[in-house]
């Protein structure tokens, strides 16, 4: 079960935006992962010791705002800002995503960081999570290497 | 306005402004969010090492890198030009435990430094705290084949089942960490 992760690499060719555009979303992004602390061990902590409601209002009100613009693209047929249909490609169940999704589970827990906020650590200044993101690289990099024997 | 943008943002601004990212990538040319697959652009790009996993044109999936890039910038204008003047709050119950656990930083910012500083930086915290939790989160992501914006946010939205395990198992596994590893963990790394 490994087709979704090709497919993912082999889009068909879509028209869209140029790459600076998605850099303007990206900084947008970046400012609203530090002003609402969402980048700080501090408050991934608090989320795993359920002390804080925080990080589960910022992902729970991210899913629903989510959800509702996904049905609403499908409910009106809205389109890209290039005309063509949004299509967004479905998710294979494979193991990965239990091994995987603990041994990440594991690894957030320790950096306080999904890998959104570690370039948004460093850019705020945190520049020793520049060796954490060499090594989430070496970490995606032996999956790479290894993946064929590892149950999927 | 200043002022106001300096105070840290409260969930239910951050997280539907997170939430938007979703259709705007969608509709800005059917970009599915997701941030992990930078770091198997990133290893393609630089080291392929002729294995299949590497072996496709990064090149079309470039934004992505554009998008991670921006996120780096705006870690920078949000920390360093808006700023918040107050010391970060954190949950009593939290900063006890984390106390216990021999934490002592919780005044200069985002990040406890005696963990992630560079003066307080030893082999022991660097091997534990970056290099292992990096690894971690580098292979555990791909082996899921995506992250909390992956599968949390863009596939919970997409209402994706194996999202939603995935999910469940990040948590699970951040939960069984924060009791079960961070105390032998943080007295490996001598704190």
């Amino acid at each position: 079960m490994i087709s979704e992760q090709n497919s993912k690499t082999s889009p068909t060719q879509q028209r869209s935006k140029p790459n600076w555009v998605f850099g303007l979303v990206g900084v947008v992004f970046g400012i609203v992962f530090v002003k609402a602390e969402i980048v700080s061990w501090f408050r991934i902590q608090e989320m795993f010791r359920l002390d804080s409601f925080h990080m589960y209002g910022v992902i729970g009100s991210a899913v629903f705002v989510g959800l509702l613009s996904v049905q609403l693209i499908r409910r009106f047929n809205i389109r890209t800002l290039q005309g063509d249909p949004v299509a967004i490609a479905s998710k294979q169940f494979s193991q990965g995503q239990i091994w995987g999704g603990l041994l990440f589970g594991f690894g957030w827990a320790i950096t306080g960081a999904c890998p959104g906020p570690l370039f948004a650590q460093i850019g705020a200044g945190y520049t020793a999570v520049g060796i954490t993101l060499l090594s989430a690289l070496a970490g995606t990099w032996v999956y790479g290497a290894t993946r064929k024997h590892l149950p999927h | 306005m200043i002022q106001f943008l300096s105070q840290p943002w409260p969930w239910y601004v951050a997280g539907p402004l997170i939430g938007l990212t979703v259709p705007t990538l969608l509709l800005l040319g059917n970009k599915a969010f997701g941030i992990s697959s930078s770091l198997r652009h990133i290893c393609a790009a630089c080291v392929p090492a002729n294995l299949d996993f590497f072996r496709y044109d990064w090149r079309k999936e470039s934004w992505n890198l554009w998008f991670v890039g921006g996120i780096a910038v705006g870690g920078f204008i949000g920390n360093q030009l808006l700023t918040n003047p107050a010391v970060l709050t954190i949950a009593p119950a939290t900063q006890i435990a984390l106390q216990q656990l021999g934490v002592h930083d919780f005044s200069s910012g985002l990040l406890p430094l005696d963990l992630f500083g560079w003066a307080d930086m030893t082999v022991g915290k660097a091997l534990i705290f970056l290099v292992l939790g990096g690894f971690l989160v580098g292979f555990g992501t791909r082996y899921a084949g995506g992250c909390t914006s992956g599968h949390a946010i863009m596939g919970l939205s997409n209402l994706q089942w194996p999202s939603l395990i995935a999910t469940l198992c990040f948590m699970a596994g951040g939960f069984a960490m924060t009791y079960l590893g961070l105390p032998l963990l943080m007295r490996l790394a001598g704190l």
